[in-house]
Parts: structure tokens; C-alpha cells; sequence
């Protein structure tokens, strides 16, 4: 689905990815740890096609198709889907409107009929119902004096009603308490499928203990160091980023 | 203080159509309003038209206005184009309470004012004058301080007719009161006209107001107005404005407000239309415990240029004020705002929060806002906040991240900006109508 080739990327020449290699299929879980500065955050936002980052090198396919070719919002109607570690504010835009809007935009790719606001109204209801939320953030406007818990739970109502190929959440465990960390999770989990695949890049393994990856990769000084399963979280966790730094310095040395 | 002489020329030119209106149409007015009209007319003799040298000027030059011959307009025919317009504006089909008036005169034949409750008054000032002489002697010009602004002077020398309207104490309105000025192209060149408009709520007294200015085509003229809106004790008031003149027009205007304790006043402001338009909002909380929310929009394009210059002036302790004023602007259009808040000495306990938003969809299109807070006491809360600028690549990232093409993002963000305004507007076909003009403006 994914196919990520010695990616290089950067921001206002300085190179943050210096190869990064990395192979997604559907149904599949990658989780993206590393330290701060790593590039953690910058190969999600290069995946989903931020103009302010310039790649440099390499190549990224998803679903065959040449990634890097496409806007930002092609990539987003051909069924890629990031979840914003900073979600913006929209001001005046409900909710509501805003998911209807991107919803019809991405149906009118697939060829399906556009949702007039009933049942759009309809299909939210249950969206709602299947990830066990209120509709408490819906008729507010987008984010706008949301905290920050409230932020990252509408990042997954979108990923819900828009229902991506692939999801790439980005920190999204970040600052959440250990409730917060269990309800984003459970709601993730009612989207896992064989056909679905997850990136999840996050600083801590918390948040995979309750949506365990099928991969774990560690990103350092903008490369893969190390691939292995979920006790290779575990051991992170246990050691400490520094404990990367030696051994990929053995290594490397 | 020297003025260049061509700016005392086109002054000495009102005093000499003062004179000659003084002398005739006007003449049969009662002696306070002739005294009223004389002591402003030797105001704006004195000060003249408004220049940047003045401090609440120096962003809007009315020099195109001052060199322009304007001249009282004469009464026109109703033509069919007014007719049609009256049935798209009005709000409330056949239940609606309006006051029409075209280039400044009433028209009793385009106004709706059969099903008015009882003892409430609609329609035209000069009639009023003769109806209601007591109250129009104790409001009429009482609120907007010609020495305020030279063109509030002109606009009190010059007051011939405009809307009236009363809510008697402890009346609650069903229907919106609805004053429109519709500027007819068909009056000859350079026609001005000086509406002058007072509202007046008892005790009490709940109800809406709708005041619009539209242009029924394209043409150089210059709409001069006041309104006036006093409210008693208690009483609520929720007032619209829409400003949708010709581009090719002039609009000046003061919209001031006086609040006795207790009362709550909501002004929803837009601003679509004119090649420059300046609006003075006064709104004055003399009352303890007062209540007044300004919102505004404007949304211009090509050469406009608009400026709302408000001030909240909270003269009793335990007021709260309210200021959101968005604009966007497109092209080589210019937006001023300037939000002035006073908090008098003993004032106390104010909470005053002001916050101007601007969005600029073009590398030519400016905007200037500025603060000014004058805090004369010492336990009072006010807050001001302005954001100034193009449009955020991560705002743009986001929608765009979402399946949404760049164009149809820009669109969102920019409909945004005007609906946080459309929001608090409560009369429906209102805000429908207004959500089409932001629209429109959109797909431009």
C-alpha cells in the first residue's frame, strides 16, 4: 500500500529525513517511535503533503501511484488520512459543515453520490455511536477553543467519518491523560480492518499497549535504526531513547 | 489652524445650501429643531469637512466627497425597480412593519405600516414632528454630538426626514421594525440625501430593528446618515444594519446608541457596498449594569474602502461590552477599523473585550486597526486583541488535508470569516439573505 524509498526531506534547506525506508500494507499497524528531533513528526507531515517541507530524495508510492506527484488534498481524497499532532483552529466553520464538506468532496472522487445535510446528519449519528462519543463537538466551530484532549478526539471523528486507506496519527497520544490515551484508542481499534493500515508515530509506547502495531520501527537523526515487534517498544521503554543512541553509534562505529 | 481653500470652499458651498433649505422646505420646522439645525450648520462652518490632519481621520480621506457638487436630491417618481426591490428586502411577508424611503424621502406607498401593535410608532421622522413632538424634542439630535464629527453636523443641519420608531415601555415586538433607504439612479447627478433616523424604546420594551441602505443601480451619490437609538430601563434592543450602496457611491454615517441601566443592545453591522464608506459607532452605557454587543462584517472588493470608527463608552459601573468586528478584503480594498473603549472615572467592575479580525485575499488589499483604550478607573477588565493578514498555509494545509482542493479551502476559511458574524443574526430571512451576499462575494 505504502512504499517509502530513502526519503529525504527537509525545511528551509536543512535535511531532517536522510533516507527513510519504510513498506505498509493493508491491514497493518507501523508504530513510528523516536526521540525529540528525530524527524518523527516530519515524515508524517511530508506523507501527507506539507508544502513548507521539500523533499530532497527517494521515492513514495501508495496504492502504486506516485505519492510526491500529489497535492495534498489529492493524496487526502485518494484515501490518505494524518492526524495533526496540532490541529489548526477554523473559525466561523462548524464542525458539522466541515466534515460534510470533506466527506462530499472525498465521495465525489469515489464516484458516489454527494450527502445532503440530513444524511450526512444520519451517517455521523452513527459514526458517533460506533466510537462511543456525544455529539458534544459537533455543532461547534472546528477546533476553535477546543482543548487540547478535544482537539486530538476530533482528529479521530474525522479519520472516522472520512474513513481512510490509511491513517497516519501523529502524536496523538501526546498530552492526553491515561483516559483520554484508552478512549482515542478504543475509538482507533473500532477502525482497524484488514483492509485499513495505521501509522501511528508517537514519543511513547503507552498508547500501543492499547493499540498494539503489528511493526515497530525507531527513527533517529532522520533514519529507520531498528525494526522489530512490540517488545522492541517495551524495550524502549524500559532503556530510554539514549540506549538507541548507543547502540546505533556501536553499530554504525 | 489653516484650511486649504479648496476644502473652505466646498464648506462655504453646505452653508450656502443650508441657507437656501433653511429658507424653504424647512421653514415650516419647529422652533427647537430650527435651532438645532442653525447651531450645527455654524459647527460645520467652523470645522469644515473632516481632513487626515484630525486624528480620527487619518485613515479616511473624504476629499472625492468634499470635491464632488452634491446636492439635495429631488423627490423621485416610485419606480418600478423600487417596487420589486421593496418585496426581496422586506423582511416578514405580508405581516411586515416598514418604513421605505427613496434618496432620503419617505414613501408611504412602498412602506408597510398597517399592522404596527399598538402604540408603537414606524415611519417617517417628519411626520413624526407633528405627531410626536414631545419625544422628538426631548431625543431628536440629542445623542450624536455634532461636535463630534462634522458630518453628524451636516447631517443635523440638514434634517429633513429619515425613519422614526417607537416601542412603548413593556411592549415586546413580534416583527422586526424595518427602516430601508433605497438609492434610485434615476435622480439626476450627484444627488445626496442626509437621513436621519431615531429610535426610541420605553421601559422595558423588547423588540428588533432593521436598517438597510440599497443601491437599485450604479451611480455617484452621497447618503449622509444618523441614527439614533435610545433605550429606556430594562429595555432590549436587537439592531441591524446592512450597508449594500452602489460602488460608485458615498456612504458617511454615525450609528450611536444610549443605554439606560439595565438594558442590552446588539448591533449586527454589515458592510458590503460603496466605493468609500465611513461609519462612526457610538454607543454610550450610562446606566449600571447595561449590556451592549457590537458585531460586525465587512466584506469589500476592487477599490472600496470602508472605515468603522467605534466607541464604547462606558460612563456607569457594572456595564459589559462586547466587540467583534470581522473584515475581509479583497483586491485593492482597504479596511480601517478603530475600537475605541472609554471607561469613565467610577466606572467599576467594566468588562469590555474587543477583537477586530482581518483577512486579506489579496497582495494589494490593505487593513488598518487600532485599539484605544482610555481607562479612567481602577477595577475594570478590558481586553483587545486584532489579527491582520493573509490567508495561513496551515489553516490551507489542514483543509486541504482533508480532501478539500486549495481554492474550495481558501473558499471555507473566507466564508468563515462571515459566518462567525451571520451566526448571531436571530431574524432568519435575514440571515439567509446575508449568507447569499457573503456568498456571492465568494464566487467571485
Amino acid at each position: 500500500m505504502l512504499e517509502v524509498k530513502k526519503l529525504h526531506a527537509g525545511v528551509e534547506g536543512i535535511e531532517i529525513l536522510k533516507g527513510v525506508d519504510l513498506t505498509v500494507k493493508p491491514g497493518e499497524v507501523h508504530a513510528i517511535m523516536g526521540p525529540n528531533g528525530s524527524g518523527k513528526s516530519t515524515f508524517a507531515q511530508v506523507l501527507a503533503g506539507h508544502p513548507a517541507y521539500e523533499v530532497t530524495g527517494g521515492s513514495v508510492t501508495f496504492e502504486g501511484k506516485d505519492l510526491l506527484e500529489m497535492d495534498a488534498d489529492e493524496r487526502a481524497r485518494a484515501g490518505m488520512f494524518l492526524a495533526f499532532q496540532y490541529p489548526v483552529a477554523i473559525r466561523g466553520i462548524t464542525n458539522a459543515y466541515f466534515l460534510q464538506s470533506a466527506l462530499n468532496t472525498v465521495r465525489k472522487e469515489q464516484g458516489l453520490e454527494e450527502l445532503d445535510t440530513l444524511d450526512f446528519a444520519d451517517l455521523l449519528e452513527k459514526k458517533l455511536e460506533m466510537i462511543g462519543w456525544d455529539d458534544s463537538l459537533i455543532h461547534r466551530a472546528v477546533n476553535d477553543g477546543f482543548s487540547g484532549g478535544e482537539k486530538k478526539r476530533n482528529e479521530i471523528l474525522q479519520l472516522a467519518v472520512l474513513e481512510p486507506k490509511l491513517a497516519i496519527l501523529d502524536e496523538t497520544d501526546s498530552g492526553l491523560d491515561i483516559d483520554a490515551v484508552k478512549e482515542v484508542a478504543a475509538a482507533v481499534n473500532a477502525f482497524r480492518s484488514d483492509e485499513r493500515a495505521f501509522v501511528v508515530v508517537t514519543h511513547y509506547e503507552r498508547i500501543l499497549n492499547y493499540f498494539p502495531p503489528d511493526f515497530v520501527h525507531v527513527l533517529a537523526g532522520g533514519k529507520v535504526v531498528m525494526s522489530g515487534d512490540m517488545k522492541l517498544a517495551l524495550e524502549l521503554e524500559a532503556k530510554g531513547y539514549d540506549w538507541i543512541n548507543g547502540e546505533t553509534t556501536a553499530v554504525a562505529g | 489652524m489653516t484650511r486649504g481653500r479648496d476644502e473652505k470652499s466646498a464648506a462655504e458651498r453646505y452653508v450656502a445650501a443650508f441657507e437656501s433649505f433653511a429658507g424653504n422646505g424647512a421653514s415650516g420646522a419647529p422652533e427647537w429643531l430650527k435651532a438645532r439645525r442653525e447651531s450645527a450648520i455654524s459647527r460645520f462652518a467652523e470645522t469644515g469637512f473632516p481632513h487626515s490632519r484630525m486624528e480620527a481621520w487619518r485613515f479616511t480621506d473624504v476629499k472625492p466627497i468634499a470635491g464632488e457638487e452634491f446636492a439635495l436630491a429631488p423627490k423621485p417618481a416610485v419606480s418600478a425597480a423600487a417596487e420589486q426591490a421593496v418585496e426581496s428586502l422586506l423582511l416578514g411577508g405580508a405581516n411586515r412593519h416598514a418604513a421605505v424611503f427613496v434618496n432620503g424621502y419617505f414613501a408611504p406607498e412602498l412602506s408597510s405600516l398597517n399592522r404596527l401593535p399598538e402604540g408603537v410608532r414606524l415611519g417617517s421622522l417628519r411626520a413624526a414632528l407633528e405627531s410626536d413632538p414631545t419625544l422628538l424634542e426631548e431625543h431628536l439630535a440629542q445623542y450624536a454630538k455634532d461636535e463630534r464629527n462634522p458630518l453628524t453636523a451636516l447631517s443635523t443641519a440638514f434634517i429633513s426626514d429619515g425613519g422614526f420608531a417607537y416601542v412603548p415601555a413593556d411592549v415586546v415586538l413580534e416583527q422586526p421594525l424595518q427602516l430601508l433607504f433605497l438609492a434610485d439612479p434615476a435622480s439626476g447627478k450627484n444627488p445626496m440625501w442626509h437621513p436621519r433616523n431615531l429610535v426610541v424604546a420605553g421601559r422595558s420594551a423588547e423588540g428588533s430593528v432593521l436598517e438597510s441602505y440599497v443601491a437599485l443601480g450604479d451611480a455617484t451619490y452621497w447618503t449622509n446618515a444618523v441614527t439614533e437609538v435610545v433605550l429606556g430601563g430594562n429595555a432590549k434592543i436587537d439592531a441591524y444594519r446592512v450597508q449594500r450602496e452602489s460602488e460608485q457611491a458615498y456612504h458617511t454615517a454615525t450609528t450611536e446608541s444610549y443605554q439606560a441601566r439595565d438594558s442590552v443592545f446588539k448591533l449586527v453591522n454589515f458592510t458590503f457596498g460603496a466605493r468609500l464608506s465611513r461609519q462612526d459607532i457610538n454607543a454610550v452605557l450610562d446606566g449600571e449594569g447595561a449590556d451592549c454587543t457590537l458585531d460586525g462584517l465587512s466584506m469589500l472588493a476592487r477599490r472600496q474602502h470602508a472605515d468603522h470608527h467605534t466607541t464604547l463608552e462606558h460612563a456607569q459601573p457594572h456595564c459589559t461590552s462586547w466587540e467583534y468586528f470581522n473584515g475581509v478584503f479583497d483586491d485593492k480594498a482597504r479596511g480601517v477599523f478603530t475600537g475605541r473603549i472609554i471607561v469613565r472615572p467610577g466606572a467599576q467592575q467594566t468588562d469590555s473585550k474587543q477583537t477586530n479580525n482581518n483577512l486579506l485575499l489579496s497582495e494589494s488589499a490593505r487593513a488598518d486597526s487600532q485599539p484605544q483604550l482610555e481607562i479612567y478607573a481602577d477595577d475594570v477588565k478590558c481586553t483587545h486583541g486584532a489579527t491582520l493578514g493573509p490567508m495561513d498555509d496551515d489553516h490551507l494545509f489542514y483543509l486541504q488535508s482533508r480532501g478539500l482542493s486549495r481554492d474550495e479551502a481558501r473558499q471555507l476559511l473566507t466564508y468563515g470569516f462571515g459566518s462567525e458574524i451571520l451566526d448571531v443574526v436571530k431574524l432568519d430571512e435575514l440571515k439567509q439573505q446575508v449568507d447569499r451576499l457573503v456568498r456571492n462575494r465568494l464566487a467571485r
